[in-house]
Protein backbone atom coordinates (compact mmCIF):
# COMPACT_ATOMS: atom_id res chain seq x y z
CA UNK A 1 0.00 0.00 0.00
CA UNK A 2 1.49 3.32 -1.09
CA UNK A 3 -0.21 6.66 -1.81
CA UNK A 4 0.12 6.22 -5.58
CA UNK A 5 -1.91 3.01 -5.55
CA UNK A 6 -5.63 3.71 -5.08
CA UNK A 7 -7.16 2.01 -2.05
CA UNK A 8 -10.69 1.85 -0.77
CA UNK A 9 -11.75 4.73 1.50
CA UNK A 10 -12.51 2.31 4.29
CA UNK A 11 -9.05 0.77 4.33
CA UNK A 12 -7.19 4.09 4.39
CA UNK A 13 -9.46 5.47 7.10
CA UNK A 14 -9.05 2.37 9.22
CA UNK A 15 -5.30 2.56 8.74
CA UNK A 16 -5.22 6.19 9.83
CA UNK A 17 -7.37 5.39 12.83
CA UNK A 18 -4.94 2.66 13.85
CA UNK A 19 -1.98 5.02 13.64
CA UNK A 20 -3.89 7.60 15.68
CA UNK A 21 -4.73 4.96 18.29
CA UNK A 22 -1.06 4.04 18.45
CA UNK A 23 -0.08 7.60 19.27
CA UNK A 24 -2.79 7.79 21.93
CA UNK A 25 -1.26 4.65 23.43
CA UNK A 26 2.16 6.30 23.38
CA UNK A 27 1.01 9.56 24.89
CA UNK A 28 -1.46 8.35 27.50
CA UNK A 29 0.88 7.34 30.35
CA UNK A 30 2.89 10.55 29.98
CA UNK A 31 -0.18 12.78 29.93
CA UNK A 32 -1.53 11.06 33.02
CA UNK A 33 1.75 11.42 34.89
CA UNK A 34 1.96 15.09 33.98
CA UNK A 35 -1.66 15.86 34.86
CA UNK A 36 -1.58 14.37 38.33
CA UNK A 37 1.41 16.49 39.27
CA UNK A 38 -1.19 19.22 39.81
CA UNK A 39 -3.69 17.20 41.82
CA UNK A 40 -4.37 18.67 45.25
CA UNK A 41 -4.35 15.29 46.95
CA UNK A 42 -1.97 12.90 48.64
CA UNK A 43 -2.33 10.30 45.92
CA UNK A 44 -1.71 10.46 42.18
CA UNK A 45 -5.13 9.03 41.37
CA UNK A 46 -8.75 10.02 40.97
CA UNK A 47 -10.76 11.77 42.31
CA UNK A 48 -9.46 15.09 41.10
CA UNK A 49 -9.26 17.36 44.15
CA UNK A 50 -8.43 20.60 42.40
CA UNK A 51 -5.44 22.32 40.90
CA UNK A 52 -2.33 23.10 42.92
CA UNK A 53 1.29 24.12 42.41
CA UNK A 54 2.17 22.71 45.83
CA UNK A 55 3.90 19.59 44.50
CA UNK A 56 6.43 21.92 42.93
CA UNK A 57 6.72 24.83 45.32
CA UNK A 58 5.03 23.70 48.54
CA UNK A 59 7.25 23.97 51.61
CA UNK A 60 5.05 22.56 54.39
CA UNK A 61 4.02 19.07 55.28
CA UNK A 62 2.18 17.12 53.96
CA UNK A 63 2.82 18.78 50.63
CA UNK A 64 6.53 19.36 50.21
CA UNK A 65 7.24 20.32 46.63
CA UNK A 66 10.16 19.21 44.48
CA UNK A 67 12.06 22.42 45.04
CA UNK A 68 12.00 21.98 48.79
CA UNK A 69 12.64 18.25 48.93
CA UNK A 70 16.35 17.95 49.73
CA UNK A 71 16.75 14.24 48.96
CA UNK A 72 15.26 14.59 45.48
CA UNK A 73 17.35 17.66 44.71
CA UNK A 74 20.47 15.85 45.84
CA UNK A 75 19.58 12.83 43.71
CA UNK A 76 19.16 15.10 40.67
CA UNK A 77 22.59 16.56 41.38
CA UNK A 78 24.08 13.07 41.63
CA UNK A 79 22.47 12.03 38.34
CA UNK A 80 23.78 15.12 36.55
CA UNK A 81 27.28 14.49 37.87
CA UNK A 82 27.24 10.83 36.81
CA UNK A 83 25.73 11.62 33.41
CA UNK A 84 28.31 14.34 32.77
CA UNK A 85 31.25 12.06 33.59
CA UNK A 86 29.82 9.18 31.56
CA UNK A 87 29.09 11.32 28.50
CA UNK A 88 32.50 12.99 28.53
CA UNK A 89 34.30 9.65 28.88
CA UNK A 90 32.23 7.85 26.25
CA UNK A 91 32.47 10.73 23.80
CA UNK A 92 36.27 10.72 23.98
CA UNK A 93 36.65 6.94 23.77
CA UNK A 94 33.90 6.77 21.14
CA UNK A 95 35.78 9.28 18.99
CA UNK A 96 38.97 7.31 19.33
CA UNK A 97 37.17 4.05 18.52
CA UNK A 98 35.52 5.60 15.48
CA UNK A 99 38.91 6.57 14.07
CA UNK A 100 40.32 3.17 14.95
CA UNK A 101 37.69 1.28 12.97
CA UNK A 102 37.38 3.75 10.09
CA UNK A 103 40.92 4.76 9.36
CA UNK A 104 42.95 1.65 10.01
CA UNK A 105 43.08 -1.82 8.65
CA UNK A 106 44.74 -4.33 10.92
CA UNK A 107 44.62 -8.00 11.64
CA UNK A 108 41.73 -9.04 13.87
CA UNK A 109 39.86 -5.81 13.20
CA UNK A 110 36.54 -7.42 12.34
CA UNK A 111 36.66 -9.59 15.46
CA UNK A 112 37.41 -6.55 17.59
CA UNK A 113 34.51 -4.73 15.94
CA UNK A 114 32.15 -7.51 16.99
CA UNK A 115 33.60 -7.26 20.51
CA UNK A 116 32.95 -3.54 20.44
CA UNK A 117 29.29 -4.24 19.67
CA UNK A 118 28.91 -6.88 22.37
CA UNK A 119 27.74 -4.54 25.17
CA UNK A 120 24.58 -3.99 23.12
CA UNK A 121 23.60 -7.64 23.51
CA UNK A 122 24.57 -8.07 27.16
CA UNK A 123 21.65 -7.48 29.55
CA UNK A 124 22.31 -4.37 31.66
CA UNK A 125 21.89 -6.25 34.89
CA UNK A 126 24.56 -8.78 33.88
CA UNK A 127 26.96 -5.95 33.00
CA UNK A 128 26.23 -4.53 36.44
CA UNK A 129 26.94 -7.71 38.41
CA UNK A 130 30.03 -8.57 36.38
CA UNK A 131 31.59 -5.19 37.14
CA UNK A 132 30.50 -5.52 40.76
CA UNK A 133 32.19 -8.92 41.06
CA UNK A 134 35.38 -7.84 39.29
CA UNK A 135 35.81 -4.60 41.21
CA UNK A 136 35.20 -6.18 44.60
CA UNK A 137 37.70 -8.92 43.80
CA UNK A 138 40.23 -6.25 42.90
CA UNK A 139 39.40 -4.31 46.07
CA UNK A 140 39.80 -7.42 48.22
CA UNK A 141 43.06 -8.26 46.49
CA UNK A 142 44.45 -4.79 47.14
CA UNK A 143 43.40 -5.05 50.78
CA UNK A 144 44.88 -8.51 51.30
CA UNK A 145 48.09 -7.70 49.45
CA UNK A 146 48.87 -4.13 50.43
CA UNK A 147 46.31 -3.18 53.09
CA UNK A 148 45.00 -0.55 50.68
CA UNK A 149 41.35 0.26 51.07
CA UNK A 150 40.20 1.67 47.73
CA UNK A 151 36.80 3.20 48.35
CA UNK A 152 36.22 3.80 44.61
CA UNK A 153 36.04 0.04 43.98
CA UNK A 154 33.15 -0.47 46.41
CA UNK A 155 29.55 0.06 45.26
CA UNK A 156 29.06 3.78 44.78
CA UNK A 157 29.20 6.56 42.25
CA UNK A 158 32.51 5.61 40.66
CA UNK A 159 31.31 2.11 39.94
CA UNK A 160 28.03 3.47 38.57
CA UNK A 161 30.03 5.70 36.23
CA UNK A 162 32.21 2.78 35.10
CA UNK A 163 29.20 0.52 34.62
CA UNK A 164 27.32 3.02 32.47
CA UNK A 165 30.48 3.99 30.59
CA UNK A 166 30.99 0.34 29.66
CA UNK A 167 27.99 0.15 27.33
CA UNK A 168 27.33 3.80 26.46
CA UNK A 169 30.75 3.92 24.79
CA UNK A 170 29.46 1.50 22.15
CA UNK A 171 26.58 3.85 21.33
CA UNK A 172 28.91 6.85 21.15
CA UNK A 173 31.23 4.91 18.85
CA UNK A 174 28.36 4.05 16.50
CA UNK A 175 27.02 7.62 16.41
CA UNK A 176 30.42 9.20 15.70
CA UNK A 177 31.52 6.36 13.39
CA UNK A 178 28.43 6.78 11.20
CA UNK A 179 29.36 10.39 10.47
CA UNK A 180 33.05 9.68 10.05
CA UNK A 181 32.16 7.11 7.40
CA UNK A 182 30.45 9.80 5.31
CA UNK A 183 33.46 12.08 5.56
CA UNK A 184 35.11 12.94 2.27
CA UNK A 185 38.73 11.99 2.80
CA UNK A 186 39.97 14.21 -0.02
CA UNK A 187 39.24 17.21 2.19
CA UNK A 188 41.81 15.97 4.64
CA UNK A 189 44.25 15.23 1.82
CA UNK A 190 43.78 18.78 0.55
CA UNK A 191 44.81 20.08 3.96
CA UNK A 192 47.87 17.83 3.86
CA UNK A 193 48.74 19.10 0.38
CA UNK A 194 48.48 22.64 1.64
CA UNK A 195 51.22 21.84 4.11
CA UNK A 196 49.30 20.95 7.25
CA UNK A 197 50.63 18.20 9.47
CA UNK A 198 48.48 15.13 10.01
CA UNK A 199 47.24 16.21 13.43
CA UNK A 200 46.59 19.76 12.25
CA UNK A 201 44.55 18.41 9.34
CA UNK A 202 42.46 16.30 11.68
CA UNK A 203 42.05 19.15 14.16
CA UNK A 204 41.08 21.80 11.63
CA UNK A 205 39.17 19.74 9.05
CA UNK A 206 37.93 16.41 10.38
CA UNK A 207 37.00 17.31 13.95
CA UNK A 208 34.86 20.36 12.99
CA UNK A 209 33.07 18.09 10.53
CA UNK A 210 32.48 15.54 13.30
CA UNK A 211 31.31 18.15 15.85
CA UNK A 212 27.55 17.61 15.35
CA UNK A 213 27.98 13.86 15.80
CA UNK A 214 30.13 14.38 18.87
CA UNK A 215 27.55 16.67 20.43
CA UNK A 216 24.85 14.21 19.42
CA UNK A 217 26.77 11.38 21.05
CA UNK A 218 27.22 13.49 24.18
CA UNK A 219 23.51 14.27 24.45
CA UNK A 220 22.42 10.70 23.77
CA UNK A 221 24.95 9.44 26.31
CA UNK A 222 23.72 12.00 28.83
CA UNK A 223 20.10 10.92 28.41
CA UNK A 224 20.96 7.22 28.52
CA UNK A 225 23.01 7.67 31.65
CA UNK A 226 20.31 9.79 33.30
CA UNK A 227 17.67 7.17 32.53
CA UNK A 228 19.75 4.10 33.22
CA UNK A 229 18.28 1.79 35.78
CA UNK A 230 19.45 -1.82 35.49
CA UNK A 231 23.21 -1.39 35.58
CA UNK A 232 22.99 1.39 38.15
CA UNK A 233 20.79 -0.68 40.43
CA UNK A 234 23.51 -3.29 40.88
CA UNK A 235 26.34 -0.82 41.47
CA UNK A 236 24.74 1.90 43.54
CA UNK A 237 26.01 2.75 47.02
CA UNK A 238 24.55 5.22 49.48
CA UNK A 239 24.44 8.13 47.01
CA UNK A 240 21.51 7.21 44.80
CA UNK A 241 20.98 8.82 41.39
CA UNK A 242 17.50 10.06 40.60
CA UNK A 243 16.02 6.94 38.98
CA UNK A 244 17.03 4.79 41.95
CA UNK A 245 15.81 7.37 44.48
CA UNK A 246 12.45 7.56 42.70
CA UNK A 247 12.23 3.77 42.50
CA UNK A 248 12.75 3.49 46.26
CA UNK A 249 9.98 6.01 46.87
CA UNK A 250 7.66 4.37 44.39
CA UNK A 251 8.00 1.06 46.22
CA UNK A 252 6.85 2.71 49.45
CA UNK A 253 3.83 4.25 47.77
CA UNK A 254 3.58 7.21 45.49
CA UNK A 255 2.62 10.82 46.07
CA UNK A 256 2.14 13.44 43.35
CA UNK A 257 5.64 14.60 44.24
CA UNK A 258 6.89 11.85 41.93
CA UNK A 259 4.61 13.17 39.19
CA UNK A 260 6.09 16.61 39.64
CA UNK A 261 9.64 15.25 39.36
CA UNK A 262 8.62 13.26 36.29
CA UNK A 263 7.09 16.31 34.63
CA UNK A 264 10.31 18.24 35.23
CA UNK A 265 12.26 15.36 33.70
CA UNK A 266 10.03 15.40 30.62
CA UNK A 267 10.52 19.14 30.23
CA UNK A 268 14.25 18.83 30.76
CA UNK A 269 14.83 16.10 28.22
CA UNK A 270 12.50 17.69 25.64
CA UNK A 271 14.50 20.88 25.98
CA UNK A 272 17.73 18.98 25.53
CA UNK A 273 16.36 17.21 22.45
CA UNK A 274 15.11 20.48 20.94
CA UNK A 275 18.52 22.07 21.45
CA UNK A 276 20.11 19.11 19.72
CA UNK A 277 17.70 19.25 16.77
CA UNK A 278 18.20 23.00 16.41
CA UNK A 279 21.95 22.52 16.49
CA UNK A 280 21.89 19.82 13.84
CA UNK A 281 19.63 21.90 11.58
CA UNK A 282 22.17 24.70 11.73
CA UNK A 283 24.86 22.41 10.43
CA UNK B 1 52.95 0.76 7.40
CA UNK B 2 54.54 4.13 8.18
CA UNK B 3 56.01 4.63 11.60
CA UNK B 4 53.63 7.52 12.16
CA UNK B 5 50.63 5.42 11.21
CA UNK B 6 51.79 2.66 13.49
CA UNK B 7 52.07 5.08 16.38
CA UNK B 8 48.58 6.38 15.64
CA UNK B 9 47.20 2.86 15.59
CA UNK B 10 48.77 2.09 18.95
CA UNK B 11 47.45 5.33 20.43
CA UNK B 12 43.92 4.53 19.28
CA UNK B 13 44.07 0.86 20.20
CA UNK B 14 45.12 1.56 23.79
CA UNK B 15 41.90 3.21 25.07
CA UNK B 16 39.81 0.71 23.12
CA UNK B 17 41.61 -2.33 24.51
CA UNK B 18 41.62 -0.90 28.04
CA UNK B 19 37.90 -0.26 27.89
CA UNK B 20 37.14 -3.65 26.33
CA UNK B 21 39.31 -5.72 28.64
CA UNK B 22 38.80 -3.91 31.96
CA UNK B 23 35.08 -3.25 31.68
CA UNK B 24 33.74 -6.04 29.47
CA UNK B 25 36.00 -9.08 29.11
CA UNK B 26 37.69 -9.41 32.52
CA UNK B 27 34.49 -8.73 34.53
CA UNK B 28 32.70 -11.48 32.61
CA UNK B 29 35.55 -13.93 33.19
CA UNK B 30 35.39 -13.03 36.88
CA UNK B 31 31.66 -13.59 36.83
CA UNK B 32 32.15 -17.03 35.29
CA UNK B 33 34.80 -17.93 37.88
CA UNK B 34 32.60 -16.85 40.78
CA UNK B 35 29.70 -18.85 39.37
CA UNK B 36 31.92 -21.94 39.26
CA UNK B 37 32.91 -21.93 42.90
CA UNK B 38 31.20 -23.08 46.03
CA UNK B 39 31.66 -21.91 49.57
CA UNK B 40 32.87 -24.74 51.79
CA UNK B 41 33.87 -22.74 54.85
CA UNK B 42 34.56 -19.20 56.00
CA UNK B 43 36.54 -17.66 53.16
CA UNK B 44 37.17 -21.08 51.62
CA UNK B 45 35.98 -21.98 48.17
CA UNK B 46 36.05 -25.00 45.92
CA UNK B 47 35.56 -25.26 42.20
CA UNK B 48 32.28 -26.96 41.45
CA UNK B 49 29.21 -26.91 39.27
CA UNK B 50 27.04 -26.80 42.41
CA UNK B 51 25.43 -23.46 41.60
CA UNK B 52 24.30 -24.62 38.18
CA UNK B 53 23.06 -27.84 39.75
CA UNK B 54 21.01 -25.84 42.22
CA UNK B 55 19.43 -24.06 39.28
CA UNK B 56 18.49 -27.27 37.52
CA UNK B 57 17.09 -28.97 40.60
CA UNK B 58 14.95 -26.12 41.87
CA UNK B 59 11.72 -25.89 39.85
CA UNK B 60 11.09 -22.26 40.81
CA UNK B 61 14.33 -21.19 39.15
CA UNK B 62 13.76 -23.13 35.95
CA UNK B 63 10.15 -22.09 35.66
CA UNK B 64 11.06 -18.43 36.15
CA UNK B 65 13.86 -18.76 33.60
CA UNK B 66 11.58 -20.28 30.96
CA UNK B 67 8.73 -17.91 31.72
CA UNK B 68 11.03 -14.92 31.28
CA UNK B 69 12.29 -16.29 27.96
CA UNK B 70 8.84 -17.10 26.59
CA UNK B 71 7.28 -13.84 27.69
CA UNK B 72 10.18 -11.86 26.23
CA UNK B 73 9.77 -13.60 22.88
CA UNK B 74 6.05 -12.98 23.00
CA UNK B 75 6.58 -9.31 23.86
CA UNK B 76 9.02 -8.99 20.95
CA UNK B 77 6.53 -10.46 18.48
CA UNK B 78 3.76 -8.26 19.83
CA UNK B 79 5.93 -5.15 19.54
CA UNK B 80 6.77 -6.06 15.95
CA UNK B 81 3.13 -6.65 15.02
CA UNK B 82 1.95 -3.41 16.62
CA UNK B 83 4.88 -1.33 15.44
CA UNK B 84 5.21 -2.50 11.83
CA UNK B 85 2.07 -0.85 10.42
CA UNK B 86 2.95 2.38 12.19
CA UNK B 87 6.53 2.31 10.92
CA UNK B 88 5.24 1.60 7.42
CA UNK B 89 2.80 4.48 7.64
CA UNK B 90 5.53 6.90 8.74
CA UNK B 91 8.05 5.67 6.19
CA UNK B 92 5.86 5.26 3.08
CA UNK B 93 2.44 6.89 3.55
CA UNK B 94 3.24 10.13 5.36
CA UNK B 95 5.13 12.78 3.42
CA UNK B 96 7.21 15.83 4.20
CA UNK B 97 6.36 17.69 7.38
CA UNK B 98 3.85 15.15 8.67
CA UNK B 99 6.46 12.45 8.28
CA UNK B 100 9.10 14.15 10.39
CA UNK B 101 6.52 15.28 12.94
CA UNK B 102 5.21 11.72 13.35
CA UNK B 103 8.73 10.38 13.59
CA UNK B 104 9.55 12.87 16.33
CA UNK B 105 6.31 12.02 18.16
CA UNK B 106 7.42 8.39 18.23
CA UNK B 107 10.58 9.40 20.05
CA UNK B 108 8.95 11.63 22.66
CA UNK B 109 8.07 8.98 25.28
CA UNK B 110 11.64 7.78 25.27
CA UNK B 111 13.11 11.05 26.35
CA UNK B 112 11.85 10.28 29.84
CA UNK B 113 13.06 7.43 31.96
CA UNK B 114 11.51 4.00 31.99
CA UNK B 115 10.55 4.65 35.60
CA UNK B 116 8.27 7.52 34.59
CA UNK B 117 6.67 5.44 31.84
CA UNK B 118 6.03 2.56 34.21
CA UNK B 119 4.68 4.96 36.78
CA UNK B 120 2.25 6.24 34.13
CA UNK B 121 0.93 2.73 33.52
CA UNK B 122 0.53 2.20 37.27
CA UNK B 123 -1.64 5.30 37.51
CA UNK B 124 -3.70 4.10 34.55
CA UNK B 125 -4.14 0.47 35.49
CA UNK B 126 -4.42 0.30 39.24
CA UNK B 127 -7.60 -0.26 41.20
CA UNK B 128 -8.12 3.44 41.86
CA UNK B 129 -6.71 4.28 38.45
CA UNK B 130 -8.06 6.04 35.41
CA UNK B 131 -9.21 3.02 33.41
CA UNK B 132 -10.93 1.44 36.37
CA UNK B 133 -12.79 4.70 37.06
CA UNK B 134 -13.64 5.09 33.40
CA UNK B 135 -15.12 1.59 33.21
CA UNK B 136 -17.19 2.27 36.30
CA UNK B 137 -18.55 5.57 35.06
CA UNK B 138 -19.51 4.05 31.71
CA UNK B 139 -21.22 1.24 33.58
CA UNK B 140 -19.09 -1.61 32.27
CA UNK B 141 -17.90 -2.46 35.77
CA UNK B 142 -19.70 -2.41 39.09
CA UNK B 143 -16.77 -2.01 41.44
CA UNK B 144 -13.13 -1.01 41.13
CA UNK B 145 -11.19 -3.20 38.70
CA UNK B 146 -7.60 -4.15 39.46
CA UNK B 147 -5.64 -4.43 36.25
CA UNK B 148 -2.20 -4.16 37.76
CA UNK B 149 -0.05 -6.97 39.14
CA UNK B 150 -0.54 -9.61 36.46
CA UNK B 151 1.17 -10.85 33.32
CA UNK B 152 -0.96 -8.77 30.98
CA UNK B 153 0.15 -5.61 32.75
CA UNK B 154 3.78 -6.69 32.38
CA UNK B 155 3.17 -7.27 28.69
CA UNK B 156 1.68 -3.80 28.20
CA UNK B 157 4.63 -2.28 30.02
CA UNK B 158 7.22 -4.24 28.05
CA UNK B 159 5.67 -3.50 24.66
CA UNK B 160 5.35 0.17 25.53
CA UNK B 161 8.90 0.46 26.79
CA UNK B 162 10.42 -1.33 23.78
CA UNK B 163 8.35 0.28 21.01
CA UNK B 164 10.92 2.88 19.99
CA UNK B 165 13.65 0.32 19.47
CA UNK B 166 11.43 -1.56 17.02
CA UNK B 167 9.89 1.37 15.18
CA UNK B 168 13.07 3.36 14.47
CA UNK B 169 15.04 0.59 12.69
CA UNK B 170 11.87 -0.38 10.80
CA UNK B 171 11.34 3.18 9.57
CA UNK B 172 14.98 3.42 8.52
CA UNK B 173 14.86 0.27 6.39
CA UNK B 174 11.38 0.89 5.00
CA UNK B 175 12.31 4.40 3.88
CA UNK B 176 14.91 2.93 1.55
CA UNK B 177 12.27 0.86 -0.24
CA UNK B 178 11.42 2.77 -3.39
CA UNK B 179 7.79 3.27 -4.38
CA UNK B 180 8.45 1.96 -7.88
CA UNK B 181 9.24 -1.51 -6.58
CA UNK B 182 5.95 -1.65 -4.73
CA UNK B 183 4.11 -0.33 -7.79
CA UNK B 184 5.80 -2.94 -9.95
CA UNK B 185 4.56 -5.59 -7.56
CA UNK B 186 1.00 -4.40 -8.04
CA UNK B 187 1.45 -4.03 -11.81
CA UNK B 188 2.55 -7.62 -12.04
CA UNK B 189 -0.76 -8.61 -10.53
CA UNK B 190 0.22 -8.97 -6.90
CA UNK B 191 -2.41 -8.48 -4.25
CA UNK B 192 -1.80 -6.29 -1.22
CA UNK B 193 -0.93 -9.35 0.80
CA UNK B 194 1.51 -10.87 -1.67
CA UNK B 195 3.25 -7.52 -2.16
CA UNK B 196 3.63 -7.30 1.60
CA UNK B 197 4.93 -10.85 1.86
CA UNK B 198 7.23 -10.89 -1.15
CA UNK B 199 8.47 -7.34 -1.43
CA UNK B 200 7.99 -5.28 1.71
CA UNK B 201 8.85 -7.80 4.41
CA UNK B 202 12.00 -9.17 2.70
CA UNK B 203 13.18 -5.62 2.19
CA UNK B 204 12.51 -4.72 5.83
CA UNK B 205 14.28 -7.83 7.13
CA UNK B 206 17.44 -6.14 8.45
CA UNK B 207 15.28 -3.66 10.36
CA UNK B 208 13.02 -6.42 11.68
CA UNK B 209 16.01 -8.41 12.88
CA UNK B 210 17.87 -5.57 14.56
CA UNK B 211 14.68 -4.23 16.12
CA UNK B 212 13.73 -7.67 17.39
CA UNK B 213 17.17 -8.31 18.85
CA UNK B 214 17.22 -5.05 20.78
CA UNK B 215 13.63 -5.43 21.98
CA UNK B 216 14.21 -9.00 23.06
CA UNK B 217 17.34 -8.02 24.97
CA UNK B 218 15.54 -5.16 26.67
CA UNK B 219 12.63 -7.39 27.73
CA UNK B 220 14.85 -10.20 28.95
CA UNK B 221 17.01 -7.88 31.00
CA UNK B 222 14.21 -5.71 32.26
CA UNK B 223 13.85 -5.39 36.00
CA UNK B 224 11.70 -2.35 36.55
CA UNK B 225 8.60 -3.26 34.55
CA UNK B 226 8.06 -6.78 35.95
CA UNK B 227 8.77 -5.56 39.48
CA UNK B 228 6.39 -2.63 39.38
CA UNK B 229 3.61 -3.96 37.14
CA UNK B 230 3.79 -7.68 37.91
CA UNK B 231 2.28 -9.42 40.88
CA UNK B 232 3.77 -11.78 43.42
CA UNK B 233 3.29 -14.72 41.06
CA UNK B 234 4.88 -13.12 38.05
CA UNK B 235 8.53 -13.40 38.91
CA UNK B 236 11.12 -12.27 36.35
CA UNK B 237 14.57 -13.87 36.13
CA UNK B 238 16.34 -10.58 36.76
CA UNK B 239 14.50 -10.35 40.10
CA UNK B 240 16.12 -13.64 41.09
CA UNK B 241 19.56 -12.29 40.20
CA UNK B 242 18.91 -9.14 42.17
CA UNK B 243 17.70 -10.99 45.23
CA UNK B 244 20.66 -13.40 45.22
CA UNK B 245 23.12 -10.55 44.89
CA UNK B 246 21.69 -7.80 47.03
CA UNK B 247 19.26 -9.43 49.44
CA UNK B 248 20.72 -12.89 50.12
CA UNK B 249 24.29 -11.93 49.38
CA UNK B 250 24.81 -15.29 47.67
CA UNK B 251 27.05 -14.03 44.88
CA UNK B 252 27.99 -17.50 43.67
CA UNK B 253 24.42 -18.48 42.83
CA UNK B 254 23.64 -14.97 41.56
CA UNK B 255 26.63 -15.12 39.22
CA UNK B 256 25.46 -18.48 37.88
CA UNK B 257 22.02 -16.97 37.22
CA UNK B 258 23.63 -14.01 35.51
CA UNK B 259 25.62 -16.32 33.29
CA UNK B 260 22.58 -18.37 32.41
CA UNK B 261 20.77 -15.19 31.39
CA UNK B 262 23.73 -14.21 29.26
CA UNK B 263 23.81 -17.63 27.59
CA UNK B 264 20.09 -17.54 26.94
CA UNK B 265 20.25 -14.11 25.34
CA UNK B 266 23.30 -14.99 23.24
CA UNK B 267 21.73 -18.22 21.99
CA UNK B 268 18.50 -16.55 20.98
CA UNK B 269 20.24 -13.58 19.34
CA UNK B 270 22.60 -15.93 17.51
CA UNK B 271 19.69 -18.13 16.42
CA UNK B 272 17.79 -15.13 15.16
CA UNK B 273 20.80 -13.96 13.14
CA UNK B 274 21.39 -17.43 11.71
CA UNK B 275 17.75 -17.98 10.79
CA UNK B 276 17.58 -14.75 8.84
CA UNK B 277 21.10 -14.87 7.45
CA UNK B 278 22.13 -11.56 9.02
CA UNK B 279 25.25 -10.69 10.97
CA UNK B 280 25.75 -8.66 14.12
CA UNK B 281 27.93 -6.09 12.35
CA UNK B 282 25.31 -5.54 9.67
CA UNK B 283 22.30 -5.27 11.96
CA UNK B 284 23.85 -3.30 14.80
CA UNK B 285 26.75 -1.41 13.29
Amino acid sequence: MIPSIPQSRFVTTAYKAYVLLFFVFLALPLIVVAAFAFNDSQFPSLPWEGFTWNWFFGSERPMIGVFHERSILRAIGTSVFVAFCVSALSMVVGLSNAFLFNRYKFRGQSILYVFMLLPLVIPGIVLGISILVASSRLANGLWDGFQWDVEALRPGLWLVILGQFSFITTIATLVIGARLQKFDKTLEEAALNLGAGRLTAIRTVTLPYLAPAMIGAFVVAFLMSFENFNTTLMLVGSDAPLTIAMFDRLKEGSTPLLNAVSLLLMLGSSLLALVMIAFQKKN
Amino acid sequence: MHREAKLGLILLLTPFLLWLSLLIVIPHIDLLLVSLRERVGVGQYEISLGNYLTFFTEPLYIVTFLRTAVMSIFATILTLLIGFPVAYYIAKMAKGRTQSALFLLCLVPFWVSELVRTFGWMILLRETGIISNLLQSVGLAQGPVEMLYNDAAIMVGLVYTSMLFMVVPLITTLESLSDEVVEAGYDLGGSGFSVLREIIIPHAMPGIVSGSIVVFMLCLGNYLTPTMLGGKESLWFTELIYSQFIVRFNWELGAAFGFLLLILSSVIVWGMLRLTGQSLEKTMG
